[in-house]
């Protein structure tokens, strides 16, 4: 048997099977569209999001600090949500739309985030860098759309762009190079606010 | 990681079906636990059934007054629902005390259940872990025990259970909904999902293999205070040392349920009857037999202290 | 250029760029993750294969046996590296423990085999078949019950394990005020983000590591050595450095195996250290048991200060220096200071930021604050009576700038500190005790020397290369603000090429000498160039003028592209340095301001306000060195509350290794940070008249905060971490 996956009833059920003439591990097809561009990957079914986009797509933007979801240096946003890309597979993200650092803004046309941290210096060594700013644009979202937060004081009520709850909400997001407190002037300068 | 075959599936019946189907296998959802443990070959399925597309992500009204929260509602979603945070303010307060908003954005309901104990020995294969290998000892009751249980625990395992949310769930008395691989299904209050460790740590829930939690249901609402207080050294995105989740009502009355403390969230009737009494009394009956070792016998007083302080926010 | 003498005025005090807050060079590159690490250079070379690390699973013994077959028979598998088939490998100067263990064992999670694959997934599982059978033997992981068997280490950096001036012994014992106590530091974890990671490519006998290095030359050497080849066969690139802390500043199994992976597989072969692996198959910094002892006359005069610390390491390591610093930071005519070290079999210990003083000072600015207390004298003002502009131990030697004090007085009016009360445990806010505390910073300055190369093209760009590194300290940067001041062009007309053994070899990232050293190279590097550029277009040395873009001189203007018109001018030198260093005790200074909260009930600590005043030389570039101390605080303040690697005594090793268990701040832990650079100029350093603030800016930071909690609780805790279990039994009752 030479399949090495298949697409079976549904469009959405995909089934992978072992390749042992060729003692290959099993893989799978997935087609995702990362930063406008789409893409049709067979993969082995044990590549998580990040190896994809760091070792199949080449798009090294998104980090691996520590691969198991404690550190926050893979994050990305899936579907318009901040997730830790390490800990996901790839072929679970089917149809999904995926936008990495490089999706946000390039040299000479950074997005607003990226241009705020160069500004604050809101980084040291870089390597968080792409994951705090991901997750800083999507934060700024989450409070848009009233998520509440650890620190929200009225859990009924809308959250509001203040340090505090920034701080909270970026705390999935480990600098060990420090740069916290710049990192939080960055994002209330995106969010115009004074906080 | 072993290498696994992969499927998807859109109904809970398919997902079962293709459990039977495929020996070693496991579902697989939010992801954020298994993957981790994979990673370390602490878990080794041969095949995945990804059942996060199965339409179990709504929260609906149940007849009875309640909610019915889909398996797979993401901890966000649930967190953000306006009815969880108007009714049920002490899930929404339990969710965003726990790991970073990425992680919540993935975690489902009831993977955030069943999520597994994030004892370092448990996680390091080269060490003794009667829950990871049974038999093989435990190495956390002589050694790194400050994160370790006070309650429910046995000479063959200390862990505690991690999540947050089951805390809250435990106090509002929560059940989950289940259905197996001949298509039964059942409702499992919160209390007896968990099975004692014993002389058995690899056995967590009372689950049958293959059998899928499609919901977990809360009775109606019950007015009051709600509070959950996450103790930890780190302000955010830690496990708790302790946790406590009441909801007292305007006459003293209320419920408590204890994390960080025991193999499930902790929780006694008898002790929220002694609720009215104060603190000391509650954690009396809760600790009643506490054991604890000299790394975590902070937890005693701590308990305490924390349930204290927040019967004194509760009358405000 | 050697640097002997006082710098005068030069180039640099023109200040047209040096000096100014200015956004990194590499900041559009860092901010949309284009900046190339060392694992993620597909662009260098093809068909990379990856490796995976087996660590050891015993603290102590022997690998009686390793069954490889199941492994290699697994899919993608193109090879396996173990210390049997390796062949003879030697040990770097820098390393204590071999890299590649096998068959003895020195130390937890040490490397064992490399498995190396077509794909990461590949490796990662077919690692997980390498069967290994041990022989454990006993080893020793207690450094508490290892006291008695320590030994006085040699001389570490140039400093004794032991120092006596005047007499101490009679002078404690007759002091009318006196401190004796005893105070822990746990083992920590650099904990940088991005794993230490190679790829390694053969050409012949040639091998080129892509590496994350803060060391390039001395690790070159040490791959060399341990692979025993010449040095110059050995190429390091590591151009962007994911953080190191002194965690990188050694040649570490990711390399070696990387190299000799590529030699088994016959491809380039990349490799990271698994996040759960690093903490106990790197280095950490040790953990230490100091005794301080402290006596003063009635009116706050300190009379006798002793400090003497514990550490340990693998045979043949060092000891932590946490004493250094008490030698030099105040005044007293008696005193004594003392290291001893004790065989450990725990990973091996060494360099983290402010190694020596980080501890030191956790421990020293807790006694200094209990003596203030004792003495019924406030805790700056103490400090300040206490203070001295000279060489305690030799007082003809002065401090070549020393303004502890006036970082205090301007630090206590910033913050407020007039307001405090005396006594501890008085402020309350809703559920939280309220302190605030204060601590002396104090780091030496270290000059290394460091060359440069600087081009000037055709385009009338200027180039500088040399093997500097940037670790997140903005290298980059100020070399580039240094060569624009030096040639007179805006930055944007400087490129800077960095962390390559191909260029010339700088002072590297470490010891807070980074800044000041490599810049002085890059200066000496500039003045040659000047000078052939002058010669080139036969100007007057003596009235040729640097600016915007051209060289002026006797009234001819002339654009720099032009003088380099016919072909790239080329400079080169290195800036050593002389006994400026001796004659003078060059520190930097600060003085570390804390307001904590204590919940009344829990004992949860959480930090309200943070402030640093810094006197630390010419600040070169002051938003990068705000940056270098905010950063640093934020370390302190994990040192003061949650960081501490649990060691299991029974097993020997680090349990808690990895980023979930091993607690560093998060954002949520750190309030707004204030720093204040005082104007300072020290024209004994370099021509730069710089310092560092790298590793100032962690020193002190957790005593501030320990100290803060005490005032805010009323309870001392002298074993770090500060946490909610050690407050918990002396807390108020709660009702």
């Amino acid at each position: 048997m030479s399949v090495a996956a298949v697409s079976v009833a549904s469009p959405s059920t995909v089934v992978a099977v072992p390749n042992k003439a060729a003692a290959r591990p099993p893989t799978a097809r997935v087609a995702f569209n990362v930063n406008g561009t789409a893409h049709d990957l067979e993969l082995d079914t044990r590549t998580t999001l990040l190896d994809a986009l760091r070792e199949h797509l080449r798009l090294t933007g998104t980090k691996k600090g520590c691969d198991h979801g404690q550190c926050g240096a893979c994050t990305v946003i899936v579907d318009g949500r901040r997730i830790n890309s390490c800990l996901s597979l790839a072929v679970m993200h089917d149809g999904d739309m995926i936008t990495t650092i490089e999706g946000l803004g390039l040299p000479g046309n950074l997005h607003p985030m990226q241009q705020a941290f160069v500004v604050h210096d809101g980084y040291q060594c870089g390597y968080c860098t792409p994951g705090q700013i991901c997750s800083a644009v999507a934060v700024l979202d989450e409070i848009k759309a009233g998520i509440p937060s650890h620190v929200t004081a009225d859990l009924t009520g809308a959250p509001t762009v203040t340090r505090p709850e920034l701080r909270e909400r970026m705390s999935g997001n480990i600098c060990r190079c420090g740069a916290y407190s710049n990192i939080v002037d960055a994002i209330v300068d995106v969010a115009g606010g004074k906080a | 990681m072993k290498s696994f075959t992969f499927e998807r599936v859109d109904s809970p019946a398919a997902a079962t079906m293709a459990f039977t189907r495929t020996p070693g296998a496991r579902f697989i959802a939010g992801g954020t636990n298994l993957l981790d443990l994979m990673k370390l070959e602490i878990e080794t399925p041969g095949h995945l059934i990804d059942v996060s597309r199965l339409g179990l992500d709504k929260i609906e009204p149940t007849s009875d007054g309640g909610v019915r929260i889909g398996a797979m509602v993401r901890n966000t979603d649930l967190a953000a629902d306006a009815r969880i945070r108007r009714d049920y303010g002490l899930i929404a307060r339990a969710l965003v005390a726990g790991a970073s908003g990425q992680l919540r954005n993935k975690a489902t309901t009831a993977g955030n259940l069943l999520q597994r104990t994030r004892c370092p020995y448990f996680y390091d294969t080269n060490q003794p872990c009667n829950k990871r290998k049974p038999g093989s000892g435990c190495a956390a009751i002589a050694g790194f025990s400050r994160n370790h249980a006070i309650v429910g625990a046995s000479d063959a395992c200390i862990a505690t259970h991690p999540s947050d949310m089951a805390v809250a769930m435990q106090v509002l008395d929560a059940a989950v909904e289940t259905v197996d691989a001949a298509g039964e299904t059942r409702s499992i209050g919160l209390a007896d999902l968990y099975r004692a460790p014993g002389n058995t740590p690899q056995l967590e829930t009372v689950l049958a293999p293959g059998e899928l939690i499609t919901a977990v249901t809360l009775p109606k609402p019950i007015g009051g205070t709600h509070i959950y207080h996450k103790v930890r050294d780190r302000a955010s995105y830690a496990f708790a040392l302790i946790s406590v989740g009441v909801v007292v009502q305007r006459d003293g009355s209320g419920r408590v349920a204890l994390g960080g403390v025991g193999y499930k969230p902790w929780r006694a009737r008898s002790a929220d009857a002694e609720l009215p009494r104060g603190a000391k009394a509650a954690t009396a009956v809760l600790l009643a037999d506490a054991k604890a070792t000299h790394e975590n016998a902070y937890k005693l007083p701590l308990v305490e202290r924390t349930l204290a302080s927040v019967l004194a926010q509760a009358k405000g | 250029m050697k640097f002997d003498t006082p710098a005068t005025d030069n180039p640099i005090d023109q200040l047209k760029i040096i000096g100014k807050p200015t956004d990194r060079v590499d900041g559009p590159l860092k901010t949309s993750g284009t900046a190339p690490y060392a694992y993620e250079r597909h662009d260098v070379v093809p068909n990379q294969a990856y490796g995976y690390v087996v660590g050891s699973a015993i603290a102590k013994g022997q690998i009686a046996s390793m069954d490889l077959k199941e492994a290699k028979a697994a899919p993608g598998v193109l090879a396996v590296v173990t210390a049997a088939s390796a062949g003879m490998l030697g040990k770097g100067d820098f390393n204590t423990a071999k890299l590649l263990g096998g068959p003895e064992i020195q130390h937890y999670h040490q490397a064992v085999a490399l498995v190396v694959a077509e794909s990461f997934e590949q490796a990662r599982s077919a690692a997980a078949l390498v069967r290994v059978q041990y022989t454990r033997s006993k080893g020793n992981f207690d450094l508490a019950k290892s006291l008695d068997g320590a030994i006085k280490p040699p001389a570490s950096f140039g400093a004794e394990a032991d120092s006596r001036f005047g007499d101490f012994d009679a002078a404690f014992a007759s002091a009318p005020v006196k401190l004796d106590a005893r105070y822990t530091t746990p083992d920590h974890s650099h904990a940088m983000m991005e794993p230490h990671a190679s790829i390694a490519s053969w050409d012949g006998d040639k091998l080129t590591l892509w590496t994350s290095n803060q060391m390039i030359a001395w690790s070159v050497g040490d791959v060399a050595k341990t692979l025993g080849i010449p040095k110059e066969k050995v190429r390091l690139v590591s151009p962007y450095i994911g953080g190191g802390f002194g965690g990188k500043l050694f040649v570490r199994s990711d390399a070696i195996l990387a190299a000799l992976g590529a030699k088994a597989a016959g491809r380039p072969v990349k490799v990271a250290l698994q996040r759960p692996l690093i903490i106990n198959n790197t280095t950490h910094r040790p953990a230490t048991i100091q005794r301080i002892r402290l006596g003063a006359t009635t009116d706050g005069k300190l009379t006798a200060i002793g400090h003497e610390s514990w550490s340990g390491d693998l045979k043949g390591g060092g000891p932590e220096t946490a004493v250094g610093q008490t030698r030099l930071l105040y005044a007293a005519p008696n005193r004594m200071t003392a290291m001893r070290l004790a065989v450990l079999d725990l990973p091996e210990g060494n360099a983290m930021r402010a190694p020596g003083e980080a501890p030191g000072l956790m421990a020293l600015e807790i006694a200094i604050d209990e003596m203030a207390e004792k003495l019924g004298i406030d805790p700056v003002a103490f400090r300040i009576l206490n203070d001295t502009q000279v060489d305690p131990e030799k007082p003809e030697r002065p401090f070549s700038q020393r303004r502890l004090n006036e970082c205090l007085t301007m630090g206590a009016e910033k913050f407020g500190w007039k307001d405090r009360s005396p006594k501890p445990g008085l402020t309350r806010d809703g559920r939280w005790l309220v302190g605030t505390g204060v601590a002396a910073a104090f780091r030496n300055n270290i000059n290394e020397k460091s060359a440069a190369r600087v081009r000037l093209d055709r385009n009338g760009m200027v180039i500088v290369e040399t093997d500097m590194t940037d670790i997140g300290t903005g290298s980059y940067t100020i070399i580039a603000q240094t060569a624009a001041e030096m040639l007179g062009v805006p930055l944007t007309q400087v490129e800077v090429r960095l962390g390559d053994s191909l260029f010339p070899v700088s002072a590297g990232s470490g010891g807070q000498w980074g800044a000041n050293s490599s810049t002085a190279g890059v200066y000496a590097a500039c003045m040659k160039l000047r000078t052939a550029i002058i010669d080139k277009l036969r100007f007057d040395p003596a009235d040729a003028v640097f600016d915007k873009g051209k060289v002026r001189s006797r009234g001819k203007s002339i654009a720099l592209a032009k003088a380099a018109a016919s072909g790239e001018i080329v400079a080169e030198d290195l800036m050593e340095y002389g006994d400026l260093g001796q004659k003078f005790q060059q520190s930097t200074f600060g003085a570390h301001f804390v307001e904590a909260a204590v919940d009344a009930a829990t004992g949860e600590i959480r930090i309200r306000r943070m402030l640093a005043v810094c006197a630390a030389g010419r600040i070169l570039n002051p938003k990068a060195a705000r940056s270098q101390v905010i950063g640093a605080m934020t370390m302190g303040a994990g040192a003061a509350l949650m960081e501490e690697l649990a060691v299991d005594k029974r097993f020997g090793f680090f349990v808690n290794h990895d980023l979930a268990g091993y607690e560093v701040p998060v954002h949520a832990d750190i309030p707004s940070q204030e720093v204040i650079f005082l104007d300072e100029v020290d024209p004994t350093t370099s021509p730069m008249k710089a310092k560092g603030v790298g590793e100032l800016g962690i020193c002190g930071v957790a005593a501030a905060v320990a100290n803060a909690v005490y005032h805010a609780t009323g309870i001392r805790v002298r074993n770090y971490p500060v946490t909610l279990d050690k407050l918990i039994d002396k807390l108020p009752d709660v009702a």
